[in-house]
């Protein structure tokens, strides 16, 4: 039974898209048939995240519009096994996006895969609405930071009310909490909302927690999913978060800041 | 907060427990207006017609409240009688699961 999890968050710059493919990759790389796609019409990016934006020939909306064959239009990935990539459109159209077209497209995918990853557009318009619409699961991806925490509230009401599985009235979306760009050491000092803080406020389990990570900026650099880059705090976490997305009960880590030398705490400037 | 600051005296501000206090505050009212189901006005508007077959109320003295808390939506339902047509500010409410 192969699921539909859309990650999502709102607020646009939180890191959905990173974590849209460091997640897929995760399920790919634990042996599950993974396909990631990008919703964001008009603005694709997954492909830059995953590497591949030179390989694109035919994109999702080709398929939904164009009588173009899936197949054409799916990338498979070279680095990891069983991860497929379908990238979306440059089109300025925002009608290209047909309900319908989606649905055709997602039941195809539901044949060949396990785990079908929609990276949701900022916002909350027809790309974020098409991307959460048939989502069985979601992952919200929050910043430690009001205004993102506030969008990701809005983005709960909205699973609960305009989802297919609200509107039929089937079990709801089952949501899971992403908070990405965690700073424990500014955490420590009062200066960023602490994980329980956020949990208190948007009342969903805890998926993971990102730590802030200078190896996020170069993976993305390099076109690599930051969770292909073992020695990186950030891709422990996504694998830890790729772990309780599968199940497993896992502790949570990097909630504290790593210890400092003496010489580091009396010279360090703060951020 | 690193030595020389201890050293001379800067305590830095607990901005976090601001956030959390404004966020608190906020969505505790956004929640109510926004996460509204699209039927609120509509059955609000069906409800008043009911109560008014029997009682003459007017528009305002029925409030009609959706609330959304951990895995239950709360509807509330409020009607102001008037003097006497039973005791005032009677109300009951009723939960959706």
């Amino acid at each position: 039974m192969s699921k539909v999890i859309v990650v999502t968050s709102g607020k646009g710059g939180v890191g959905k898209t990173t974590s849209a493919a460091a997640i897929a990759t995760g399920l790919a790389m634990r042996g599950h048939k993974t396909v990631v796609i990008d919703f964001d019409v008009g603005l694709r990016n997954l492909d830059l995240i995953m590497g591949c934006e030179r390989r694109v020939v035919f994109d999702f909306i080709n398929v939904i519009n164009d009588g173009v064959r899936l197949n054409q239009a799916l990338i498979k990935d070279k680095r990891v096994e069983n991860l497929s990539i379908l990238p979306t459109s440059q089109t300025k159209d925002k009608e290209a996006l047909k309900q319908e077209g989606v649905q055709k497209v997602l039941d195809e995918l539901k044949g060949e895969f396990d785990y079908i990853i929609c990276d949701s557009p900022a916002g909350i318009e027809r790309g974020a609405m098409m991307s959460l619409y048939f989502a069985d699961e979601a992952i919200i991806v929050t910043n430690p930071e009001v205004s993102s925490v506030r969008d990701s509230d809005r983005i709960l009401g909205i699973l609960n009310s305009k989802s297919r599985r609200a509107e039929l009235g089937l079990d709801a979306v089952k949501q899971h909490l992403l908070v990405t760009r965690y700073d424990a050491e500014r955490v420590t000092k009062g200066e960023m909302l602490k994980l329980d803080d956020i949990v208190e406020i948007l009342a969903i389990p805890v998926l993971g927690v990102i730590p802030q990570c200078s190896s996020v900026l170069s993976a993305s650099n390099v076109g690599m999913p930051v969770i292909l880059d073992e020695k990186s705090k950030a891709s422990d976490a996504y694998k830890d978060a790729v772990s309780r997305l599968l199940g497993e009960e896992v502790d949570l880590r990097f909630l504290l800041p790593e210890k400092k030398s003496f010489f580091e705490r009396l010279f360090r400037r703060s951020a | 907060m690193n030595l020389l600051d201890r050293f001379f005296g800067r305590q830095p501000k607990n901005t976090a427990v601001e956030a959390k206090d404004r966020l608190k505050i906020l969505l505790a009212h956004e929640r109510v207006t926004t996460n509204a189901p699209d039927f609120l006005p509509m059955m609000k508007q069906e409800i008043l017609e009911v109560i008014r077959k029997y009682i003459a109320v007017d528009k305002d003295q029925v409030k009609v409240h959706m609330q959304r808390q951990q895995g239950v939506s709360v509807l509330e339902l409020e009607v102001e009688l008037p003097q006497g047509q039973g005791p005032a500010g009677k109300s009951a409410s009723l939960s959706l699961a």
